[in-house]
């Protein structure tokens, strides 16, 4: 049971594709994916170290915007006439280039902000997403500022011996965005369950004790900071080139609450928590906007973010998880209790 | 000194150590030294400075003056992770586990220092990898045998009844694999078997080769585990010496029933 169910999903989403034919509903489900990929980036602080990343879209929005100046190449003068040039690349290439822009500016938000943290740390990422927003908003020469970055070439994929495939409809990208999030989710599920991630959940736990066994704190954090903001800046990517336009508005305080609330209602510190949450909320929009006037729309959003909140504070997951042992459980009991099994069977 | 088992030389050195927290002193100029395969006991009444003294030996507090070395490396200005590295591990007074999580997977989070997989092999899910962890899940069982918790393996380590959180915890510090052992009052609140158990173990903690120092407030498991007793009053040592010339050391006696019995 355990095993078979991610096969299912897996199956279930590849097959996508074969039978939705509504391309409305193909491009909701490419940027759920892609939300939901920094989804899982931000549950990797928030849900295992317990460090809460209020500016986790800057990661985001830096993937985004060094993917697309990778790919559309720029011309800047940085002082007194000394120019960096660089020539367009590939937008494979830009992808890549993004997560590791990303992963090092997650470490130097990291290194600096661990050394004081809990409501220091938020305050500081809120910091950097805000200052992030204005260089993106005022460095127009780099960026354009307001005017956006246009025209982002889509991604080309080169097989040896196949040649080249460029990804230029929607299912093309639907697969892209779910090997993506497959590999994310791989990097993240491996990250956890090992020593690393035992270190990490150990430090958020107990801090003074996870230091007295010989854990560094410090060092698993600015790890976690560096692998998240990584992850982050790849689904940034991935959505400048999906949309071809990004704009400073990317760095928007309302993106980060979006994966704030999508790790929070799925269950923070479980693997499937934020694509579940990713999921409810990425096609609320879907599901509502037939009968919800927009303005109602956010109103209904606050409101199911409330209720999930009050009644499965630890979130979606985590509550059916519970659920499915509890009622494991009493079948069992009810099983001993009518003398087909003895205890310990099911174990 | 008089250290009745003390096998070799000095390998905890205390020199000068001196807390002040503002105005108040909680340590003033603290001397001694434990030797290789002892056991020390520090005992003093509330407030005498004992928890301080433990938080300054392993890292959480920086003394204001004078210095601690371990097996002749300078102590100050180490992080707590980095003087567990030397092989100086603590347990805490309350209790020190990760409550949500398993016994086994306390222990196994306790072994952290013993894992040898890089973050690659983690990511590459490398053989390598497997075999490390495999090394650390027994490792884990070991040690819950030892201290009596292996039936308790899968539980939650907040369920657990009191006496054996606290064995936990030293399990926990055992798993860090310890050469030097601090005890911050591992038998309280503990009834008389429970108690009894704990000085078992300590004895054979320090079989495998594990020097011990131990805080408590439970005088007759102290005076009967303890090679060596230092006495601690006010943050000052007041008595240092064999428990049995400890227990009639009228120093102590007064620090402890205070000076009542002369006025009366």
């Amino acid at each position: 049971m355990k095993r078979a169910l991610p096969v299912f999903w897996l199956v279930l989403l590849l097959t996508v594709p074969l039978w939705l034919r509504d391309q409305y509903l193909l491009h909701t489900l490419i940027t759920t994916g892609i939300f939901t990929i920094a989804a899982m980036s931000l549950n990797l602080l928030l849900g295992y170290t317990g460090q809460l990343s209020l500016g986790h879209v800057a990661f985001f929005g830096i993937g985004a915007y060094a993917s697309a100046l990778t790919t559309l190449g720029f011309d800047v003068e940085l002082f007194a006439g000394f120019r960096v040039v660089h020539q367009p690349w590939p937008a494979i290439v830009g992808f890549f280039v993004a997560i590791v822009v990303a992963g090092v500016s997650g470490y130097m938000i990291g290194r600096l902000s661990f050394k004081v943290r809990g409501a220091y740390f938020v305050i500081v990422t809120i910091s950097f997403a805000e200052v992030t927003r204005l260089v993106a908003l005022n460095w127009v020469e780099l960026t354009q500022g307001p005017l956006a970055l246009t025209n982002i070439p889509p991604f080309t994929l080169g097989f040896p011996g196949l040649g080249t495939y460029t990804l230029w409809n929607k299912v093309a990208y639907y697969y892209f965005v779910l090997a993506a999030g497959l590999g994310a989710y791989v990097v993240i599920s491996r990250l956890v369950g090992s020593r690393i991630g035992r270190a990490m959940i150990a430090l958020k736990n107990n801090e003074s004790l996870a230091s007295s066994v010989g854990i560094d704190v410090t060092r698993y954090l600015v790890l976690a900071a560096v692998v998240s903001a990584a992850v982050a800046g790849g689904a940034g990517s991935l959505y400048a080139h999906y949309l071809k336009i990004i704009d400073p508005d990317i760095f928007l305080f309302v993106y980060t609450v979006t994966m704030v609330i999508m790790v929070i209602t799925g269950g923070k510190g479980t693997l499937a928590g934020p694509i579940v949450g990713g999921i409810i909320f990425g096609f609320l929009p879907v599901i509502v906007r037939d009968f919800a006037a927009p303005a109602m729309q956010w109103i209904l959003y606050g409101a199911l973010m409330i209720v999930i909140v009050f009644v499965l504070p630890q979130g979606v997951v985590p509550a059916v998880e519970h659920w499915v042992t509890n009622r494991a459980r009493r079948k069992l009991a009810a099983t001993i209790l009518a003398g087909t099994a003895k205890p310990g069977d099911g174990r | 000194m008089q250290a009745r088992v003390a096998s070799g030389e000095v390998v905890l050195s205390i020199e000068h150590v001196a807390v002040h927290f503002g105005g108040l002193v909680a340590l003033a100029d603290l001397n001694f030294s434990v030797c290789d395969g002892e056991i020390v006991g520090l005992i003093g009444p509330n407030g005498a400075g004992k928890t301080t003294a433990f938080n300054v030996f392993t890292g959480f507090l920086k003394p204001t003056t004078g210095e601690v070395r371990y097996r002749g490396t300078s102590l100050n200005g180490l992080k707590p992770h980095e003087i567990a590295d030397l092989g100086l591990v603590r347990t805490f007074q309350r209790t020190s586990i990760f409550h949500d999580h398993s016994v086994f997977d306390n222990v196994l989070t306790g072994l952290h220092r013993r894992g040898r997989s890089t973050l690659w092999d983690t990511l590459l899910a490398l053989p390598r990898e497997k075999v490390a962890e495999r090394e650390l899940v027994d490792h884990a069982h070991e040690i819950l045998a030892l201290v009596g918790l292996d039936r308790r393996a899968a539980e939650v380590a907040g369920a657990l009844p009191y006496g054996e959180q606290r064995l936990l915890g030293i399990a926990l510090a055992l798993a860090a694999r310890p050469s030097m052992l601090l005890l911050d009052e591992p038998v309280s609140g503990m009834n008389l078997s429970e108690t009894a158990k704990v000085m078992k173990l300590i004895d054979s903690i320090r079989g495998s080769g594990v020097t011990i120092l131990v805080v408590e407030h439970d005088m007759p498991m102290v005076m009967q585990v303890s090679d060596r007793i230092v006495v601690l009053n006010y943050g000052r040592i007041i008595a240092e010496g064999p428990p049995a010339a400890i227990q009639k050391n009228p120093d102590v006696i007064r620090a402890y029933l205070g000076e009542g019995k002369r006025r009366a």
